[in-house]
């Protein structure tokens, strides 16, 4: 069974066309890099996997999950799909831990003890364990994002997406996150990443799936991608972006 | 403290002082009422305000901008003297300044915390949504935590106005500093005319608000800090 199987997915923003009939679909285990320029929506395609954003047409399945606009749907996709962000989005007002223990103990019903040494585990993982009590403003970005992908496996997910996760970040701190991205990859988490980092997705990537105006323009694996891509659009994008 | 002030500074003066420092209490205690009333009822309207259906919400906006664009003196004629006369019933002065106050308060504290949340980003929101926690949860722990820095201000600010807009009650016969001070002004007594009634109520008002707005403003330079 797929972890992910989207069929005949259409959205708009109005008169704008996001997601033009997409078909796409990512097996357990298998980890999927998106590429394509600005506005193509990479991240729209990702945001509708976990109901960030609700498409307008097609249908949508998570882990045998169908996506509906009913809340226990999407509440249990959601308890099976990390998500990282471009802006990171930890609370401000809480430590490092805090982010992490949050859901535990609200919606997981662990207790405060249980979930810090859980937490604490996943820190140690993303080998950020000893600024644990720090505030996210008191972390470099990448130790900010290293908290983020820290708090979404928290959560013990089937799937991670990552929504271009490096894209803020200084170009010295790029490489901590991918290196937590590459370690998660080998333990075989199922992964979709919205990405520019094309060497990271030479390395990691099963698939490569290039987007324009909303559709699926190329799906590969990465040597077929990166060496003799099919559609002429995709050739245009790889030579603007590996000069 | 009536003789006290008798002896130190004469009698006409010293009668007049004491009797609007003595109203002035009730001045602070309707502010108290408008404020502490405004703020709970502020609290549900915020709420549904931003509430995830939207008959709740519109509900909510049509109450904000129905009290937020009416003048105050309009709803406390309308609370002191219109629908008690239009409904054949009988409203303390008291009463009726505390609903006024209180409704004036709490459309302009809804729409200030509206505006609060609404000023923390969504990505707050979506990592939330992400995390799967539920919307109680999710403004409990996340939001309003935040929003309180942003609202608290504007919220301690908006107390001056409080303060300053229970001057208008003495219009349905409340017994505050203004109307105490107004009757002096008007009383043919040597000593009591407005020069001298007026510039001592606006500095007893002055002594009320001055501290407050002095603290907003010290919030909300604590705030800036914070934020950079």
């Amino acid at each position: 069974m797929p972890i992910v199987s989207m069929e005949a997915v259409q959205k708009w923003y109005g008169d704008y066309h996001a997601l033009r009939d997409l078909d796409f679909s990512v097996e357990q285990g298998e980890r999927v890099v998106i590429c394509g320029p600005s506005g193509s929506g990479k991240s729209t395609l990702i945001r509708c996997i976990n109901g960030l954003e609700m498409c307008d047409a097609g249908s949508i399945v998570v882990n045998g999950i169908e996506l509906t606009k009913r809340s226990e749907s999407v509440a249990k996709i959601r308890s099976v799909v990390g998500m990282v962000f471009q802006q990171f989005n930890l609370f401000p007002h809480l430590s490092a831990l805090e982010n992490c223990t949050l859901a535990l103990t609200e919606e997981l019903g662990l207790t405060q003890s249980q979930a810090d040494e859980k937490a604490m585990q996943y820190l140690s993982r993303v080998r950020i364990a000893d600024q644990a009590t720090k505030r996210p403003a008191q972390l470099s970005g990448g130790q900010q994002q290293r908290v983020a992908i820290a708090r979404a496996l928290c959560l013990e997910p089937q799937l991670m997406l990552f929504d271009e996760p490096t894209s803020a970040l200084d170009p010295e701190m790029i490489s901590e996150v991918l290196e937590t991205m590459v370690s998660l990859a080998e333990d075989g988490m199922s992964m979709i990443c919205v990405t520019h980092e094309l060497g990271f997705a030479r390395e990691v990537a099963h698939r490569i799936i290039f987007m324009d105006e909303g559709a699926l323009v190329e799906d590969r694996d990465p040597v077929g991608f990166f060496e003799r891509p099919d559609n002429p659009r995709t050739k245009k994008f790889l030579s603007k972006i590996l000069r | 403290m009536k003789e006290v002030l008798i002896d130190l500074i004469g009698a006409p003066l010293g009668t007049i002082i004491f009797q609007l420092v003595f109203a002035a209490q009730f001045t602070v205690y309707l502010s108290l009422i408008a404020f502490i009333g405004g703020g709970i009822a502020a609290i549900f309207i915020t709420l549904a305000r931003i509430a995830p259906y939207r008959p709740i919400r519109s509900a909510a906006t049509g109450y904000i901008w129905l009290f937020q664009s009416t003048p105050l003196l309009m709803l406390l004629f309308l609370c002191g003297l219109g629908f008690p006369h239009l409904f054949q019933f009988q409203i303390s002065p008291w009463t009726a300044a505390s609903v006024a106050l209180t409704i004036f308060t709490s459309a302009y504290l809804a729409e200030v915390w509206r505006g609060a949340i609404g000023a923390v980003e969504t990505g707050q929101w979506e990592a939330g949504d992400a995390l799967n926690l539920r919307y109680v949860v999710m403004l409990r722990r996340i939001i309003i935590p935040q929003a309180i820095k942003f609202g608290l201000a504007p919220t301690i600010g908006f107390l001056v106005q409080i303060i300053k807009g229970t001057s208008l009650a003495y219009i349905i016969g409340f017994q505050d500093l203004m109307l105490v001070g107004k009757r002096w002004a008007n009383a043919p007594v040597d000593g009591s005319e407005p020069f001298i009634i007026f510039p001592i109520m606006a500095v007893l008002y002055f002594c009320l608000c001055y501290p407050l707005a002095l603290f907003a403003r010290q919030l909300e330079q604590k705030a800036l800090a914070r934020g950079q």
